[in-house]
């Protein structure tokens, strides 16, 4: 039985994090919803007053902003069915017994823990580049034409690059999963003449399913933003091919200096992440217990 | 026979396996070899692989050029530092949840959760436009303080999750022998959930090393940490080749080390205790 001697303790423990998370949280936002609303240029400081709606207007109405949306969309859809299908097929054979496996599990998970900047570099300069890439390097040995991919597929690119940073999270968190998994079910399905396909369909799908919730919501949380990866490669070019919404209020705030437009932008940013989030709570709390 | 059918599939399984893992290292592992090589043998057409001259002049030129070890210490003050600064926040409070829940708890952590789904670019504006005013932008301490509370959600779940498995009648024993607050967390709560907090340490200093939004944006030079040390070589004048692997590979050798020590602690981090 908790006293109401400890109840107070509690409170008094827990407010620290709670009042930091909350300033951290209402007063930049609330800062933010305010500029959101002047014109208000970093170069014509003195101009500053209140426009209203009109930030919002030109930043909705943006071709831009369209083509960031899909991006975002397409970046954090993208990654999460590359990764959560790869993580599956890598878990499913990281689960045989073999050789060396300790050390392929090394290999496999190390990817996760390379910092965004290098990755982006590492892909951009030394793989992927058109001329002394080691893609390129290859594509010439076989006798093709080498490919430029952050110029011609430039969105499709981050993407790869991505998910070659997330895939190591998905397969260690399923591989786990899957390690759960009660043997004598699959054993006694396979008795019972149930095929590799069903056993996979039937009983390792439905019991990997909490682990497929959990690799979404977080890794939904981390692409939602993806920024570095996106500023070391394209700058969000060519145009606006791989602009996310991230990129763009960065772009409009700290290149334009556009601190008006891009608090807009900001905006409708939180609103569109709540959107994303709602829709995730639910799935989670239907999924996990807390 | 049956024992000889299943090593040759031992064996295929063992070659897809490794022919996997070695195509999904390799990128680092390739970084790693042009750092060793000279410019020229870096975009050697076609590539050596094994057989150059293997040379360490693009470590020392990297240091000399950009500093190695100023930027490489940046990383340890702000990602020590804010996981330090982190769990002297979230201790009582996730102690607090996982002994003495009251009925809005859940809410709470499933409200400081959502905060982590708050995208940074919605406040990057006020904090860049605060720190300006406050004289903390490419200040060390202002990475801190930033990090701090993006990852302060983070640490009171992982924290929560693994306080909650330690026994509540632990705790009752320990009250009816008189031990008051304060030695109930020091003597019986804290060595209880030491390895919890370690392994909550070890996460967050990965995490918060890794963290390529706040620290581009709020660093310049001097308190510019790995991440955007690296990105400074996005614009490459000449050949950098080499020079760009030795300096991505002293930038995340550290974290990969660290990172392949905390393998197993990272699954049930990462998930808050719903995979383990």
């Amino acid at each position: 039985m908790a006293t109401a001697h400890s109840r107070a303790a509690a409170r008094l423990t827990m407010s620290p994090a709670v009042i930091l998370l909350l300033g951290w949280m209402l007063i930049p936002l609330v800062m933010t919803l305010y500029f959101s609303f002047l014109r208000y240029n970093l170069l014509m400081p003195g101009t500053e007053e209140f426009i209203g709606t009109l930030n919002y207007q030109y930043f909705l109405t943006d071709p831009a902003f369209f083509s960031a949306l899909f991006n975002t969309l397409a970046l954090v859809g993208g990654v999460l069915v590359l990764t959560i299908a790869g993580g599956i097929g890598l878990a499913l054979l990281l689960d045989q017994p073999f050789w060396g496996r300790g050390i392929v599990r090394l290999l496999v998970i190390a990817p996760f823990f390379v910092m965004p900047t290098v990755s982006a570099l590492v892909w951009k300069n030394m793989l992927m580049n058109p001329v002394n890439g080691l893609f390129a390097a290859i594509a010439k040995g076989l006798g093709l034409q080498p490919f430029d991919f952050l110029a011609e597929a430039p969105l499709s690119s981050i993407i790869l690059i991505v998910t070659w940073q997330w895939l190591p999270f998905a397969t260690l968190i399923l591989l786990t999963a899957l390690q759960s998994l009660d043997r004598e079910r699959l054993e006694a399905a396979e008795m019972d003449g149930a095929g590799a396909l069903d056993r996979f369909l039937h009983i390792i799908l439905p019991h990997l399913a909490r682990a497929m919730t959990v690799v979404t919501l977080i890794q939904t949380i981390f692409l939602l933003s993806v920024f570095a990866e996106i500023l070391v490669t394209t700058n969000g070019g060519p145009g606006t091919a791989t602009t996310n919404i991230t990129y763009l209020v960065y772009a409009q705030s700290l290149l334009q200096f556009d601190v008006g437009g891009g608090s807009a932008g900001g905006i409708v940013a939180v609103v569109l992440a709540n959107i994303v989030a709602v829709f995730l709570m639910r799935m989670i709390g239907r999924n996990l217990d807390i | 026979m049956a024992r000889a059918a299943t090593n040759r599939r031992m064996l295929v399984v063992t070659l897809i396996a490794w022919a996997v893992g070695i195509v999904i290292f390799f990128p680092i592992l390739w970084t790693v070899l042009t750092s060793f090589k000279t410019e020229s043998e870096a975009v050697a057409t076609p590539p050596t692989f094994l057989a150059f001259h293997w040379t360490l002049e693009n470590y020392s030129e990297v240091q000399q050029r950009s500093d190695y070890f100023l930027h490489f210490w940046n990383s340890v003050v702000i990602s020590v530092g804010s996981t330090l600064l982190g769990l002297l926040v979230a201790v009582p409070a996730a102690w607090s949840m996982a002994f003495v829940p009251g009925k809005r708890t859940r809410d709470v952590l499933m409200w400081m959760l959502s905060t982590k789904m708050l995208p940074p670019v919605g406040v990057l504006i006020p904090i860049y436009l605060l720190f300006r005013d406050f004289g903390l932008l490419d200040s060390r301490i202002g990475l801190v303080i930033v990090l701090t509370l993006i990852n302060l959600p983070i640490i009171v779940w992982m924290l929560f999750t693994y306080f909650r498995e330690i026994p509540g009648e632990i705790l009752e024993a320990s009250r009816m022998d008189g031990a008051g607050l304060k030695e109930e967390i020091l003597f019986v709560l804290l060595p209880m959930a030491v390895p919890g907090i370690a392994s909550t340490l070890l996460l967050n200093i990965i995490l918060a090393w890794n963290e390529a939004f706040w620290t581009l944006n709020l660093s310049a030079s001097q308190s510019a940490p790995l991440t955007a040390f690296i990105a400074s070589y996005s614009s490459p004048e000449g050949l950098f080749y080499a020079k760009l692997s030795a300096a991505s590979t002293m930038a995340v050798a550290p974290i990969l080390v660290l990172g392949w020590f905390s393998q197993k602690q990272l699954v049930r981090g990462l998930t808050f205790g719903a995979v383990k």
